[in-house]
């Protein structure tokens, strides 16, 4: 185990550049893309615009033909002309949709922009609308409009949702609970891995079916397996969990670092480096493979998901790569406590964005790599910069020992694709 | 409200970014919130462009709302102004900021800047895509040729003395479905003709290029959704007449020339010497296209063009025609008519999906979305008209108009069905000794026989019990005699397959135990009704 601290390290208390301006990020609706996937009972409606469905389209890509479980009920003009009728022309849209899905059990109505800004009360739709439906369908309300949440924070508010739902822990039993949408290849070497270091009983939010969502109370304790979830935890807390502070599960350090927090409150540390030796070794073989090619490189990070920090950091000390700018559309300076005493202390860290000076300045520094949205990447490499596209991160399995690898290839393959072409 | 999966088409302020991406000089702020940057990468993505789209959003959020959105957007206005230095400005709002009315026309008109603005009333709850880019695409023109219009009664001053005839071609955006190769096509049909070309808009024009719209004879419309209403402004306003045949296959490809030789006052002239569909259409290997049955959906433009190539070109059958452009209905209804057809005018996919499966189409021409519920439906399809996915905007030439045009619809319309008779015959070859799975392919050598018609000839033929596909599910045991037998196997081994099954499937139906050489007639002349 390589916990040595990094020479230099340290962003705790970097000045951060904060920007206003035009934002090119997604708005939280695209969460939905991954968590109708993960959530397997669940269905998604958006109360929005055409807009909105042209984004979910847009982003869910050839994935919208296969019987998807989301779908937007398209506000018109007859709904502006009064806020009653909207109520009611919900109410027979979800009775239609339900009608045709029987295999739903858990219906969130998504607010969007267009439903914020009319005041359209969706949870008091959603409570409606679930007295109506109960027991076979529970429906829950959250907002994915892009004034209120960027990218990935759909998915704090659709699980910040789900934690009123949750069932109460009977007395204090200790339990660990993992918050955060996980691959499921993800979750279960989790599994194992909490199972070697005796650290159980181990529970995942969100769930795999809504019916099965995990206890809560005093004795749980939670660990945060991505940095975008303020507001869960804050829910979470509510209910008497505890936090455990942590890294995030990217890279071997993160996920040593993850798994240690845990194994720490549960008193089995010293089982850590036994429990871990075989799938660590593995992972840092295969990553010294792949530094050889993005050691002493640098790289931009223009915000995204809020996974900019972290990712920085593995990028940083696993793979000795130069940091530059690393934007983040929001810092959480709590939960990211341990990522930013972690960083190199040379990084310059932005929250916010102003897109043309961000441009601006990526374009004078001149990276050998910018991690961007996929309306910069093809423009910026069209000016000769190498880019990788970043919403790839949130949609590929990347947490723990055995994604190391896949992860730090990812940023290597850009730039092996730019030396292979010779035209 | 209406519950939507899919949607043909976009909000109308992505027909506005479809026209000032297509423009050079021409820079759009439009009052949006965070997040409704996404179309960026429609752009940047599916038509793969090495630039930005000359878009800046002024991306509020919640927190903004109660305080100064307008200060906002007059911001966003100066500064793209600064920054890009356009030489027009377009300024509206996208859906969420139509609902908080802000009235950028009025708030970009007080900043006083020096170049023309043009507000665009794009509503968006009532209006779709294609519609915001035949609106924004007329604000533009006039804005730009208005200050140039004739005074009333003046009328067109007559063509200089011996200057050719010249024409505007109109219609072709970015995000439009291989308008790049369409409008290279054209060109070389007005050129071949001896007509100038003017002003090629909006793809890769200026404002200062629209303002000498005027100055041509006449139009040519490529694309009625997006040029048809610019184009009346410009007949009104400068007497232009345009042209209504949309080239798109050999026959409109003819009559448009006819129309725009007429227009322009001059012979004329269709070089066809590289035009290659009409005789691959005739050429016998194409016989089997004939009768086939084709379901057509897309905009109206490409849906009723396609629907006269595959009747009067390929041979097909037209059984069903619709498109999702409500503006068209008119044009959509005529032109279903003449197929004998109801037209299906709808934005619902699932009332698409449900026809096509209704109808058992064996060719589906359709957008991205038909392409999808034919391959569920397991019907072949080709792609005819927007919207499409990336593998639309190919590298290589492709265009629907025009000549090459032509030769490029018939080769991607039947490229699929030749798919489809490929799949066909590998299904029946599964059956059959040579192909099936076990057999080893004859150049390697045949060191184990395989497969039952390869065993001595001299065996006694009744077919073992185990061997017949029924037998396994309880039917009654069938038997064929050795003449038969014999007989079948005169059969070419690709229908062979076929036979046996359907001989097989006859005499079970019938009750008939023993197969015989009349039983085997009997059956063919049953399924060859």
């Amino acid at each position: 185990m390589s916990l040595a601290p990094a020479p230099a390290a340290g962003c705790a208390d970097a000045p951060v550049l904060r920007e206003r301006g035009q934002r090119e990020v997604f708005c939280g609706l695209t969460g939905i893309v991954w968590l109708h996937r993960k959530i397997q009972d669940a269905f998604f409606l958006v109360v929005g615009s055409r807009t909105c469905a042209h984004l979910l389209q847009s982003a869910a890509g050839v994935m919208i033909f296969a019987e998807p479980r989301f779908a937007t009920a398209i506000i018109d003009e007859r709904d502006l002309a009064g806020l009653a009728d909207c109520n009611a022309e919900l109410d027979r849209v979800v009775t239609r949709l339900l009608e045709r899905r029987p295999d739903i059990k858990l219906l969130f109505l998504v607010g969007s922009c267009p439903s914020e800004v009319i005041k359209l009360d969706l949870s008091r739709a959603a409570q409606r609308l679930s007295a109506r439906f109960m027991p076979e369908v529970r429906v829950l309300n959250y907002s994915g409009s892009g004034i209120e949440t960027t990218f990935t924070q759909g998915e704090d508010a659709c699980l910040a949702a789900l934690v009123p739902e949750m069932p109460a822990e009977p007395g204090a039993a200790r339990s660990l609970l993992v918050v955060g949408a996980l691959a499921e290849v993800v979750e279960d070497q989790f599994l194992r891995l909490f199972a070697a270091l005796g650290v159980g009983p181990v529970r995942f939010l969100p769930a795999r079916r809504a019916a099965e969502l995990p206890a809560v109370g005093p004795g749980t304790r939670f660990l945060l397996a991505q940095p975008f979830l303020g507001d869960t935890a804050r829910a979470l807390e509510a209910r008497g969990a505890v936090r455990i502070p942590a890294p995030f599960p990217l890279g071997v350090e993160g996920t040593m670092a993850w798994l240690g927090a845990a194994a720490q409150v549960w008193g089995t540390a010293h089982r850590l480096a036994e429990a871990t030796a075989a799938p660590a070794g593995r992972a840092r073989a295969a990553l010294a493979r792949i530094r050889e090619s993005l050691d002493g490189r640098s790289i931009f990070f223009f915000p995204d998901s809020q996974l900019e920090i972290p990712l920085a950091r593995f990028l940083a000390r696993e793979l000795g790569m130069r940091l530059t700018e690393v934007g983040t559309p929001y810092l959480h300076r709590a939960h990211l406590a341990e990522e930013l005493a972690m960083l190199p202390g040379n990084a310059t860290l932005s929250e916010g964005q102003h897109v043309e000076r961000q441009l601006d300045r990526c374009r004078a520094l001149r990276p050998d790599l910018t991690v961007c949205g996929l309306g910069l990447a093809n423009p910026l490499e069209a000016e000769g910069l190498a880019t990788k596209w970043s919403i790839e991160l949130v949609f590929t399995p990347i947490q723990g020992f055995d994604q190391a690898a896949d992860l730090a290839g990812l940023f290597a393959r850009p730039l092996a694709r730019r030396a292979r072409l010779k035209v | 409200m209406q519950l939507a999966l899919w949607t043909y088409e976009g909000p109308p302020h992505i027909g506005a970014m479809r026209i000032a991406t297509a423009m050079q000089g021409v820079h759009y702020v439009l009052h949006a919130p965070q997040g409704d940057t996404y179309a960026d990468l429609l752009f940047t993505m599916i038509e793969r462009r090495d630039r930005r789209p000359p878009v800046t959003y002024t991306t509020f959020q919640a927190r903004d709302l109660g305080g100064d959105t307008a200060g906002l957007f007059r911001d966003a206005v100066l500064e793209a102004h600064e920054r890009f230095r356009p030489q027009a400005m377009l300024v509206g709002s996208s859906c969420t900021a139509e609902l908080i009315q802000d009235d950028p026309g009025g708030l970009a008109k007080t900043l006083g800047l020096p170049i023309p603005v043009v507000p665009l009333e794009l509503p968006a709850y009532q209006r779709k895509e294609n519609w915001g880019a035949a609106e924004t695409f007329y604000q533009l023109v006039r804005a730009c040729a208005g200050p140039h219009v004739p005074k009333p009664g003046t009328g067109r001053a007559p063509r200089a003395e011996g200057r050719a005839p010249s024409c505007n071609i109109l219609g072709a955006t970015a995000l439009g479905f291989r308008h790049r190769d369409d409008l290279l096509e054209v060109r070389k049909l007005l050129l071949a003709l001896g007509v100038e070309i003017r002003v090629v808009a909006p793809w890769g024009a200026t404002p200062a290029d629209l303002a000498q719209l005027g100055e041509a004879d006449f139009n040519v419309v490529l694309y009625p959704e997006i040029a048809g209403q610019a184009a009346a402004w410009l007949r009104r306003s400068f007497g232009q007449p345009a042209t209504t045949v949309v080239p798109i296959g050999t026959g409109a490809t003819r009559d448009f020339v006819q129309e725009v030789a007429r227009l322009a006052g001059l012979p004329a002239t269709l070089a066809e010497e590289a035009l290659r569909a009409p005789w691959y259409a005739r050429s016998v290997d194409s016989t089997y296209l004939t009768g086939k049955r084709v379901f057509i959906f897309g905009d109206a433009t490409h849906a009723i063009a396609a629907a006269r190539v595959a009747a009067e070109e390929m041979g097909f059958e037209v059984v069903g025609l619709g498109s999702y452009s409500r503006e068209f209905g008119r044009e959509m209804r005529a032109a279903a008519a003449l197929h004998g057809v109801e037209a299906l005018i709808t934005d619902d996919y699932l009332e698409v999906e449900a026809r096509i499966a209704a109808l058992q189409p064996e060719l589906v021409l359709g957008t991205q979305m038909e392409r999808h519920v034919a391959k569920r439906l397991g019907i072949p399809c080709a792609v005819i008209s927007a919207p499409v996915h990336v593998q639309d905007f190919p590298a290589r030439h492709s265009p629907q108009m025009g000549i090459e045009g032509a030769n490029v619809l018939f080769d991607s319309w039947v490229h699929p069905l030749m798919m489809g008779l490929e799949e066909h015959l590998l299904g029946m070859f599964r059956e059959d000794f040579e192909f099936n799975d076990a057999a080893q392919p004859s150049h390697l050598g045949a060191p184990s026989q395989s497969g039952r018609e390869a065993a001595p000839a001299a065996q006694p033929m009744p077919v073992p019990a185990a061997e017949t596909p029924h037998s396994a599910a309880g039917a009654p045991l069938l038997a064929w005699v050795p003449d038969a037998e014999k007989e079948l196997r005169k059969i070419p081994f690709f229908v062979r397959g076929k036979a046996r099954r359907n001989t097989e499937k006859f005499a079970q139906e019938r009750g008939i135990g023993t197969i015989t050489v009349e039983t085997l007639y009997d059956a063919k002349a049953h399924f060859s009704r």
